[in-house]
């Protein structure tokens, strides 16, 4: 930020240089171990085991920890499953939100202020772990992916964003569509949804990610594994180390080298359809930050 | 009466005809809240219980606070609520103050591409899922890992970091603050653009440099976000979710490393006492609102800044 141009003293800029260097070396720390992740996927995995600490590239480069990854027909299920979650999910979870955010938005309706109340205590207060887990299974949602769909219909928060953003528009528009005869359902969904849109990419990436993401109702919810998404498949495969159906029919100590390169594989594999699309989208996520930020 | 019950259903007719669509709009976002908020809360209530699936939440039997007796007696009572504190308030102090440094360092960046660059890339990890981050932090702390490894060359023997009790703290704090301080930034940067040019010039004006500057005119226009999201996370401070604790803790380690929300999960999901930790769960979701509460009236009273 260009503050008034009075010349730099000694110490301004010496603070300058540091700043630099210190930045410099945050971006390198956070870069680095995802850097790492990427040399060591490609590496052929014989030569991995024998190299320790810090790799500035992969060591000789080999595809079989890849191969090994797409050839096991649980990514594959884990990604389609992850894919239906996030469309279906997402479409659910905008469709309810735009809905909870028209509602909260009416200015002038008897029961607007007893839904908002009802909406906000569950931001502070709700009934826990198992007894939410009980009323899914009650529902006889368990075992299905609705189990991940249904429950995550509404996050509070992004209805909240949604709020802020309807009540931003002017009410002379809506009054006069009422004027021409338009109803609710006319005003919300031809009027004010196109003229949020920004607010909408926000809200739709912060879902889209929030599904791919996710894991832990997949993990309390579903015992079938071919309904798992991708990261209960990662989970498998990075947290409890099973591996070994990846790696069989290679010699044991090969499977525990190999065994070692799939579990970066696997990460690049599930991590980089969103880091590709990172780039180009952080100006919407960061945009959802500073229209949260305006207090609803 | 007869006049009456005309009025009642005339009115009734004109809100409808007015309103009909928005109770339409209206009634699935309700009827959401209701099942998948307010009835858990009702199913709460088998924390006074002796819940089996079979009898259902309605036909077990009552056992008054006989749960609540049995956790507070009990051994864990007093670890899991050390871990989550120590937990918590490790991440207070060390990842509260990390974001807002970082927003005053990149706002004091003159080279805009580079600032933009920093932000770009420290907003990254925060997109990664905690699935992989986990695993990661798993594969960096193992005992031939990228970690454990540049750690010996300072003289710290290489081992396996996640099976001693003693690191799982700096662990968890440290890789949450690598995940979160540049996402964490945003919001205190967005402030930050939104200070008046004017207090700079004045400050200037009035001889002070940027140190100065910094420290009387940036500081205190962020207070009022700093306060707030500090009182977000001081009424949080029971709640240390379980997802990152149940990727990264093993058995060995539960002395420093279980906390509320994990031994709810263990005691309720994979041992079915489901009265039990419902129990656990209910105080912990009553302190957490108390606490909220009471950090937000605190507030109120002394900077009139509040969530509600």
């Amino acid at each position: 930020m260009p503050r008034s141009g009075i010349r730099m003293t000694t110490g301004e800029r010496f603070f300058n240089v540091f700043n630099i260097l210190f930045l410099s070396f945050m971006v390198v720390i956070t870069l680095y171990p995802l850097l790492y992740v990427l040399f060591a996927a490609f590496s052929v995995p014989s030569r991995l085991m024998t190299k320790y600490g810090i790799l500035l590239g992969p060591q000789g480069f080999s595809l079989v920890s890849f191969i090994a990854v797409f050839q096991n027909p649980n990514i594959w299920s884990g990604y389609g499953n992850t894919i239906i979650i996030v469309i279906g999910g997402t479409a659910l979870n905008m469709l309810m939100t735009i809905m909870g955010g028209y509602v909260l938005s009416r200015k002038n309706w008897f029961l607007t202020r007893p839904i908002a109340l009802g909406v906000v205590f569950t931001m502070y207060f709700g009934g826990g772990l198992i007894p939410f887990y009980l009323t899914v299974r009650g529902l006889h949602l368990d075992n299905t992916l609705l189990a991940l769909i249904i429950p995550t219909a509404i996050s509070t928060y992004n209805m909240m964003i949604m709020r802020t953003a309807m009540v931003t528009i002017p009410p002379s528009l809506e009054e006069s569509a009422m004027l021409d005869g338009a109803g609710h359902l006319t005003i919300l969904f031809k009027i004010i949804t196109p003229l949020i849109f920004p607010t909408l990419a926000v809200l739709v990436l912060y879902y889209g990610v929030e599904h791919w993401n996710s894991w832990f109702n997949a993990m309390i919810f579903l015992r079938k594994r071919a309904l798992f998404p991708l990261q209960l498949i990662l989970r498998e495969i990075l947290i409890q180390n099973s591996t070994l159906d990846m790696s069989i029919g290679s010699a044991a100590t090969d499977q525990e080298m190999l065994s070692e390169t799939i579990k970066y594989s696997v990460i690049i594999v599930s991590t980089v359809p969103i880091l590709c699309l990172y780039p180009f989208l952080q100006r919407y996520f960061v945009k959802g930050v500073m229209v949260g930020a305006v207090k609803g | 009466m007869d006049q009456k019950n005309m009025t009642i259903r005339s009115r009734f007719l004109r809100e409808m005809t007015k309103n009909g669509e928005l109770y339409l709009i209206a009634l699935p976002v309700i009827a959401y809240y209701i099942i998948f908020h307010y009835v858990p809360m009702y199913g709460a209530q088998i924390a006074f219980k002796d819940f089996s699936p079979s009898a259902g939440i309605e036909g077990s039997p009552w056992v008054g606070f006989r749960h609540f007796i049995d956790f507070f007696g009990s051994i864990y009572f007093v670890r899991v609520l050390k871990n989550t504190l120590v937990i918590s308030a490790t991440s207070l102090i060390f990842g509260f103050p990390a974001p807002i440094i970082l927003a005053l360092l990149i706002n004091e960046l003159r080279t805009r591409r580079f600032s933009r660059t920093v932000q770009t890339i420290t907003y990254m990890p925060h997109f990664i899922s905690m699935v992989v981050i986990c695993g990661m932090i798993r594969e960096f702390t193992s005992q031939a890992g990228l970690i454990s490894v540049v750690l010996s060359y300072f003289g710290l023997p290489a081992r396996t970091m996640l099976n001693d009790a003693g690191l799982f703290v700096p662990i968890y704090v440290i890789s949450g603050i690598w995940q979160g301080v540049g996402w964490g930034s945003i919001i205190y940067l967005a402030a930050l653009t939104g200070i008046d040019q004017e207090l700079y010039q004045a400050a200037s004006i009035d001889g002070a440099g940027r140190w100065k500057q910094t420290l009387h005119v940036t500081l205190p226009c962020l207070l009022p976000t700093i306060i707030v999201l500090l009182i977000l996370r001081t009424g949080n401070i029971l709640s240390v979710g379980a997802e990152k604790i149940i990727l990264l803790y093993n058995a060995a380690i539960y002395e420093t490393s279980d906390v509320i929300s994990s031994y709810v999960y263990r005691r309720g999901l994979l041992n079915s006492d489901w009265s039990f930790s419902a129990a656990v769960g209910l105080f912990n979701s009553v302190v957490n609102f108390i606490l909220v509460a009471f950090v937000n009236w605190l507030s109120r009273r002394t900077s009139e800044t509040s969530l509600w």
